[in-house]
């Protein structure tokens, strides 16, 4: 049997009267990259804190690596690793001292704290920045560094709340591959984000949330399958053409989505259904090709995109 | 070997004053010397042409001296809370990232309040050395005074936590410092006995902790018999270090375990 580390029912948290975190249900299993996708607000971050066990749970049942966090919170955190969204870094220390203060924490000797900073620093490549300060470091070093101090204490389980926002194309797919890398040495992972590109390329298993609720589970294959067709057209177009188009795009299509700046037709083959388009008449500026993503999966099921 | 939690956040504390002390002498060592020349020694000749008796006959020197160690206990005890406080939550955030930890809030509270006593008893003792040097007061006198002096701090210390963790916005906290630390310190009784000022402000400077201090100091080090009993002036200073403490811990858990 697979062993769960984290079970979560009907969980909830509130603030007053607003509900950020809607009795959910999910569990995360030993071993696996663990997704909630959902735009900003819909209560990932939330969710987060209870399972850091931090924020205590307004309602519902939670259990982190087989404990209570409203009891055992010192030791759950223990066996965590944590990396949050905003950067509290230690600006006026070194990048070795960031590690050595925050491994402390967890009670660890100096010899242990110095073995593992030497490969930590190895693994997220800043060996060369030891003895630096923080504060001149860019974004995604001090990203790098931030995740480097959360394996400090090797964790049972790595939380990791939007983990490359913030960060330009090439420092995301650096820390992509670190947080692969981890993946494949067994390490768990549970990962917020809002990117869709992110929670392809690094979850086995996701829900997708909105406004405090879970609206759907499974692998990114596994949703695409279910929510949304093989293919995906984009099509632009002058204002005038596209009033007389959609009628005929509506006909043909299996589903489409009216955006303001373009139209998305869902499709099992692509090619047919442009060929038929064409055929009636219907005549974009530009048309997309493309296969279907988590961002189509999102707009189904919500009717909004993930980033607007 | 496992080091108390609260431990390892002074040891962090430490870490970090390592890099940042520097700023800390001119306020341990300068700032005391230049009072005691200005007040005790530079007014006090004015004032102990006439108004010798007034004082206790001792001169004005030793009667400012004591008051004024606990008073600068005062001050240092409310930066060294007030601001570390605001910063562990809003600007360096290093509270967000120790909570994630096994570090719990009130581990944070007891390793900021031994921190404080820990800086408290230096500047405090340094403060016993300069009054010594000046003539003031025994240097034994002086080092029995230092436990009261710690314990005004204390007495501010937590209090002024709580405040930190509760303001929301930095403006109203700087418009506090600004109002209230210097009222609190001139009008402590430090500087002249209280019963020279107005009936109602007077009062106001009773329900003050630092009043309570300086009195507590002064008759430790200078024999000067306290207003009330020294039982009772400990007792109040203990009461509102216990109560800050536990504002405090109530303050920062609703702030960070939201």
């Amino acid at each position: 049997m697979v062993e769960s580390l984290v079970v979560g029912r009907g969980l909830s948290k509130k603030f007053g009267k607003f509900t950020a975190v809607d009795s959910i249900d999910f569990h995360i299993q030993r071993g696996e990259a663990f997704g909630f996708l959902g735009p900003n607000g819909a209560g990932k971050s939330s969710t987060m804190r209870m399972i850091g066990a931090v924020s205590p749970p307004t309602s519902g049942f939670l259990r982190v690596l087989g404990m209570d966090p409203m009891v055992d919170g010192i030791k759950i955190r223990g066996r965590l690793g944590v990396v949050p969204q905003e950067d509290n870094l230690d600006r006026e220390l070194s990048v070795y001292e960031n590690l050595l203060t925050y491994g402390r924490y967890f009670n660890m000797s100096r010899p242990d704290i110095d073995r593992r900073a030497a490969e930590l620093l190895d693994f997220v490549q800043l060996t060369e920045r030891r003895k630096d300060q923080v504060e001149p470091l860019s974004g995604g070093m001090k990203r790098r560094l931030i995740i480097a101090r959360g394996l400090i204490n090797e964790p049972d389980m790595v939380i990791l709340d939007e983990p490359t926002t913030g960060l330009d194309p090439q420092a995301r797919h650096v820390v992509w591959d670190r947080l692969y890398q981890l993946k494949r040495e067994g390490v768990t992972l549970v990962i917020t984000t809002h990117y869709m590109d992110e929670a392809e390329q690094l979850c086995d298993r996701l829900v997708v949330m909105d406004k405090g609720r879970i609206v759907a589970e499974g692998s990114p294959r596994e949703l695409i399958k279910r929510y949304s067709t093989k293919d995906v057209l984009e099509m632009r177009f002058e204002a005038e053409a596209r009033h007389i188009a959609m009628p005929i795009i509506e006909e043909v299509a299996k589903r489409t989505e009216n955006l303001p700046d373009k139209v998305m037709i869902y499709t099992g083959d692509a090619e047919a259904t442009v060929a038929e388009l064409g055929g009636r008449g219907v005549r974009p500026i530009s048309t997309l090709i493309r296969r279907s993503t988590l961002e189509d999966v999102f707009l189904r099921l919500t009717g909004r995109q993930l980033i607007e | 070997m496992t080091t108390p939690r609260a431990l390892l956040v002074v040891e962090a504390e430490f870490r970090f004053y390592r890099r940042n002390w520097r700023g800390t002498v001119i306020t341990t060592w300068l700032r005391p010397i230049l009072f005691l020349l200005a007040m005790g020694v530079g007014l006090g000749s004015l004032i102990d042409q006439d108004l010798d008796q007034a004082l206790g006959g001792a001169g004005y020197l030793a009667f400012l001296a004591p008051g004024l160690m606990a008073a600068s206990a005062m001050q240092t005890a409310i930066a060294e809370s007030a601001w570390p406080v605001r910063v562990g939550i809003k600007w360096r955030k290093n509270y967000w990232a120790q909570i994630s930890t096994p570090i719990t809030t009130n581990d944070l509270l007891a390793g900021l309040m031994i921190w404080i006593v820990i800086r408290l008893i230096f500047v405090s003792v340094a403060f016993a050395v300069i009054i010594w040097l000046f003539g003031a007061v025994s240097l034994s006198n002086g080092l029995a005074a230092v436990p009261a002096a710690v314990l005004t701090g204390t007495a501010f210390a937590s209090p002024m936590a709580a405040l930190a963790a509760w303001f929301e916005e930095d403006a109203p906290m700087i418009a506090m410092f600004r109002f209230t630390i210097i009222p609190l310190f001139l009008f402590s009784g430090a500087f002249f006995p209280i019963d020279q000022l107005p009936e109602y402000f007077g009062a106001l400077a009773v329900l003050s902790p630092a009043w309570h201090g300086v009195e507590l100091c002064r008759w430790i080090a200078a024999g000067t018999p306290t207003a009330i009993s020294p039982w009772l002036e400990t007792l109040y200073l203990v009461t509102w270090t216990g109560a800050g403490w536990w504002a405090a811990a109530r303050q920062l858990r609703k702030r960070l375990n939201l």
